[in-house]
């Protein structure tokens, strides 16, 4: 019965609807006419449909969340004393250990004889839990729709109701963006926290040395586990400039050309050439930085006579920066389409050549967009990541040298995450603590471009 | 303009210089959208000369004789198929005697020949005893070779295919006993750690399943918001604090989802990590924000005098908007949940922080599998050390970017076709 619950809803609304549209038929016959009635058959239908759905599906998902507190709770009651003195860390081990048992999970079969009855028992409770909700839900399901047919009439404001709800729910949607980022927020900020629990705030901040392999052992070498967040972050800076030193002169030169200069013909055709860089997915950028540009670099290097690492940020920053020429030039296109032709000719009129009224008038007018735009560009490179991940360096250096392997938060965060991790070593938890100044950092940044750029907008409309 | 002889028809040096600075202006704005395009043929070449030959693999004729000693267990299955395959292969070069060369002929053929006779056993029985000749898959050195990848050049030492080894290649091939065919493996497989093994089917069933939730979750999330935020939001601080949020959603960088699904989704909701269910839902919260502008901007785009109309005849105002303005604005909103799709599908970092990197063999049944998608299996075979993983990397790198522009060029089509110019 369980698993067909969400069907069995499904259909019961779908039936309710028609019984609820059929009873309002059958009043407006006996009105003379559905003009009579005060909302149209279809909403009285709605109606007792939400009536049918909406109580079934609020106990369904409260019952998903605390299903698994509910049946853990039951058990402790029956576990022999020995097991409840374990802390609470252990207590899970074994109530994981039982739940794998009982659903014939990985590792199912236990030689434990206490887990074995548990696991027997956290069946049995488990099923006839979900009895009791299945007949609470069927029961839910049918005796309000059956009030709400009932309650039908000529007078029913159906329409508002039905419509009321249907802002709610519009409301709730839109009320998604905020709880992401409140989420991704508290997510953040709580594990960063733990992190400065072990590590002090200051030292993260202003350390100059980053090594975030704890040590197991008190000699070993090289893993001293500093946590000192200046390096990482100068590598991120460093690659990001080399990308930005591409993108913006590129990405700028290529708007004014296209948007002042290009015939119609060579616009539609040239502009749509340039949105496939941005859609071409990082993980390609990242493949061609590591496969065929830092080789390149190296091989070029090494012919001029200097060493050049195979990770260096100049190849990594390099094809960050022809990722980012889109985002620059259609950013800026807008900007310069924005500004008045009135500027232009009056310019124009005074005899100035076209490039004269480009950096006279056109560009004055536009730099805040423009600023603006560079600034949202920055902060997409300071968190691209996949670019980083595969062409630039895992040590992190002081140093401003593009040549050089640096790495960078994004680099960081990725390899202290991914893989098997304790999830309260500080080694894990600086991965949040990175995140955490990454996304304060991109914060910053959008909100002075998105600020720049409307009210720069409102400025010419 | 103090001498007589300058007037407007002559122009004067100051004119030819601003003329000049004109010109070499214009030269810089097309050298930059030369370099953008250069990068554009540079890399689609680069792809495409590394990547079109995964479409071939090459196989190696073997004459298997299903010698009944080696069925004599009760389960056919557990016979000894790896040593058929060498003593089939040691039968064609009867002149290679001492171990070391034995061993270096086994390496010619790839370790899935045997999972190919054990196959044709359990299919049909009945061979047991006769002769075959069958053709298997090589081993990826020697595809490496056959396509040009390693050079024969190199000396011994330096090559991973050894002289003794180019030697039986070459009779191989002078035999017609070894060709390239087209690579239906990279087509029907998952993922291996053996190249000749590798295929895509497992990546993009994940990316499938991955791509059904996100749409799912975020398409009408996003267009009930767009929806609310542009017909019904009062101008008050809530809907600005909504507004500036999807915003700034939009330039998060996406690896912080990553972070949100990790902490939120996974540790404390705990659905199972390395599913597309989880990968959904984080690239659905990613993709929203574009979804909503596009959607917004298409609601805007709908001009007043529908909604007046619908109004006026007695329409609610809830009514107004779902049965006159969203039908006019949803070719607008499908083409931006299109890209947000594109731009979904085409995602790598946020999947890496929640345990989408495992190295999965089996193809994704249902939505709870663990799974691998697109982008994170060229990530991972791009992280390999065998030579032949490049060429599966930018092999799967084209299918990646013949699935995104052909959903870019859908979205433009749609654009097109049911554009109204109001």
């Amino acid at each position: 019965m369980y698993p067909y619950i969400l069907p069995c809803i499904v259909i019961l609304s779908v039936a309710f609807y028609l019984l609820g549209a059929r009873r309002a038929n059958s009043i407006a016959v006996f009105y003379g006419g559905t003009k009579n009635l005060h909302s149209l058959p279809s909403h009285y239908g709605l109606y007792s449909a939400i009536c049918c759905a909406l109580p079934p599906i609020l106990v369904f998902v409260l019952w998903r969340i605390f299903e698994e507190t509910f049946i853990t709770s039951s058990l402790s009651q029956s576990l022999p004393q020995e097991y409840l003195t374990l802390s609470a860390n252990e207590l899970t081990l074994v109530y994981n250990e039982i739940k794998n048992v009982a659903l014939g999970g990985f590792g199912a079969n236990s030689s434990n004889q206490v887990i074995k009855d548990a696991a027997t028992l956290y069946l049995a409770n488990l099923h006839s839990a979900r009895n009791l909700v299945c007949a609470l839900i069927v029961v839910l399901g049918i005796i309000p729709p059956l009030f709400a047919l009932k309650h039908i009439s000529k007078d029913l404001r159906a329409r508002n109701i039905v419509e009321n709800i249907g802002m709610a729910v519009l409301i709730a949607c839109s009320a998604v963006a905020i709880l992401t980022t409140v989420g991704i927020v508290l997510s953040v900020i709580f594990e960063a926290l733990h992190f400065f629990k072990a590590v002090p705030v200051s030292d993260f901040l202003f350390g100059l040395k980053w090594s975030p392999q704890v040590a197991m052992r008190a000699d070993q070498a090289g893993s001293s586990g500093a946590f000192g967040a200046v390096p990482v972050f100068l590598g991120t800076f460093l690659i990001a400039s080399i990308a930005m030193s591409v993108a913006i002169p590129i990405g700028l030169l290529s708007a004014i050309y296209l948007s002042e200069y290009a015939t119609n013909r060579t616009r539609t055709l040239v502009k749509p050439i340039l949105e496939i860089l941005a859609g071409i997915p990082t993980v390609v950028y990242g493949f061609f930085a590591a496969l065929t540009v830092a080789p390149l670099i190296r091989d070029i290097g090494t012919a001029l006579g200097c060493s050049v690492s195979s990770e260096s940020a100049l190849a990594a920053g390099l094809v960050m920066g022809i990722m980012i020429i889109p985002f620059v030039s259609s950013l800026s296109d807008d900007v310069i389409h924005a500004v008045p032709q009135t500027m232009r000719d009056g310019s124009l009129a005074l005899g100035a050549t076209h490039f004269e009224t480009i950096r006279n008038v056109i560009i004055p007018a536009a730099l805040p967009g423009i600023v603006g735009s560079i600034l949202l560009a920055i902060s997409r490179a300071l968190g691209e990541t996949m670019i980083v991940v595969m062409a630039a360096g895992l040590s992190a250096n002081l140093t401003f040298n593009p040549l050089t392997a640096v790495t960078t938060v994004t680099v960081q965060i990725v390899t202290l995450l991914v893989g098997d991790q304790e999830f309260d070593s500080p080694k894990t938890l600086a991965a949040f603590a990175l995140g955490l100044l990454l996304f304060i950092f991109t914060l910053i940044l959008n909100i002075i471009a998105l600020k720049i750029v409307r009210r720069y907008r409102e400025q010419y409309e | 303009m103090s001498t007589t002889k300058n007037n407007l028809l002559t122009p004067d040096k100051a004119l030819k210089k601003r003329y000049r600075a004109e010109k070499r202006f214009q030269r810089m704005g097309i050298f930059a959208i030369f370099i953008s395009l250069c990068f554009i043929v540079f890399l689609f070449t680069t792809i495409i000369t590394d990547g079109y030959t995964a479409f071939t693999q090459t196989y190696i004729e073997l004459d298997v004789h299903f010698d009944k000693k080696y069925f004599m267990e009760e389960n056919l299955a557990n016979a000894n198929f790896p040593s058929l395959v060498k003593h089939s292969l040691y039968a064609m070069f009867p002149q290679v005697k001492s171990r070391r060369d034995k061993k270096m002929l086994k390496k010619l053929i790839s370790p899935a020949a045997a999972y190919t006779l054990q196959q044709m056993v359990k299919d049909d029985p009945k061979i047991i005893g006769s002769s075959k000749k069958i053709w298997v898959l090589a081993d990826d050195d020697v595809d490496m070779m056959i396509k040009g990848k390693i050079n024969r050049n190199l000396n011994n030492q330096n090559r991973r295919i050894k002289d003794l080894q180019l030697a039986w290649i070459d009779t191989l091939i002078k035999e017609g006993k070894l060709e390239k065919r087209f690579n239906t493996q990279f087509f029907t497989s998952g993922d291996s750690r053996e190249p000749e093994l590798a295929g895509i089917l497992g990546a993009l069933a994940g990316s499938f399943f991955t791509l059904l939730i996100t749409l799912s979750l975020s398409f009408p999330i996003g267009v009930a918001t767009a929806v609310y935020l542009e017909e019904f939001a009062p101008a008050n601080k809530w809907t600005d604090l909504i507004e500036v949020n999807i915003n700034n959603l939009a330039a998060v960088p996406s690896i912080i989802f990553g972070l949100l699904g990790l902490a939120i989704f996974i540790n404390f909701w705990g659905i199972p990590r390395s599913t597309p269910l989880i990968g959904g839902i984080v690239l659905a919260l990613m993709t929203l924000p574009t979804i909503i502008i596009a959607g917004r901007a298409s609601l805007k785009s709908i001009p007043p005098s529908i909604r007046e109309a619908a109004l006026g005849v007695g329409a609610s105002k809830m009514q107004t908007v779902f049965h006159h303005v969203l039908p006019l604005a949803m070719p607008g909103m499908l083409t931006g949940t299109i890209i947000g799709m594109a731009q979904a599908l085409g995602e790598t970092a946020p999947l890496l922080m929640i345990g989408m990197v495992a190295f999965i063999a089996d193809v994704p049944a249902s939505l709870t599998d663990p799974a691998a998608v697109l982008p994170v299996q060229i990530y991972l075979w791009a992280d390999s050390p065998e030579r032949a993983f490049t060429e599966k990397t930018s092999a799967a790198i084209m299918i990646l970017l013949a699935f995104l522009i052909s959903m870019n060029s859908l979205s433009v089509y749609l654009r097109k076709k049911f554009e109204i110019k109001w």
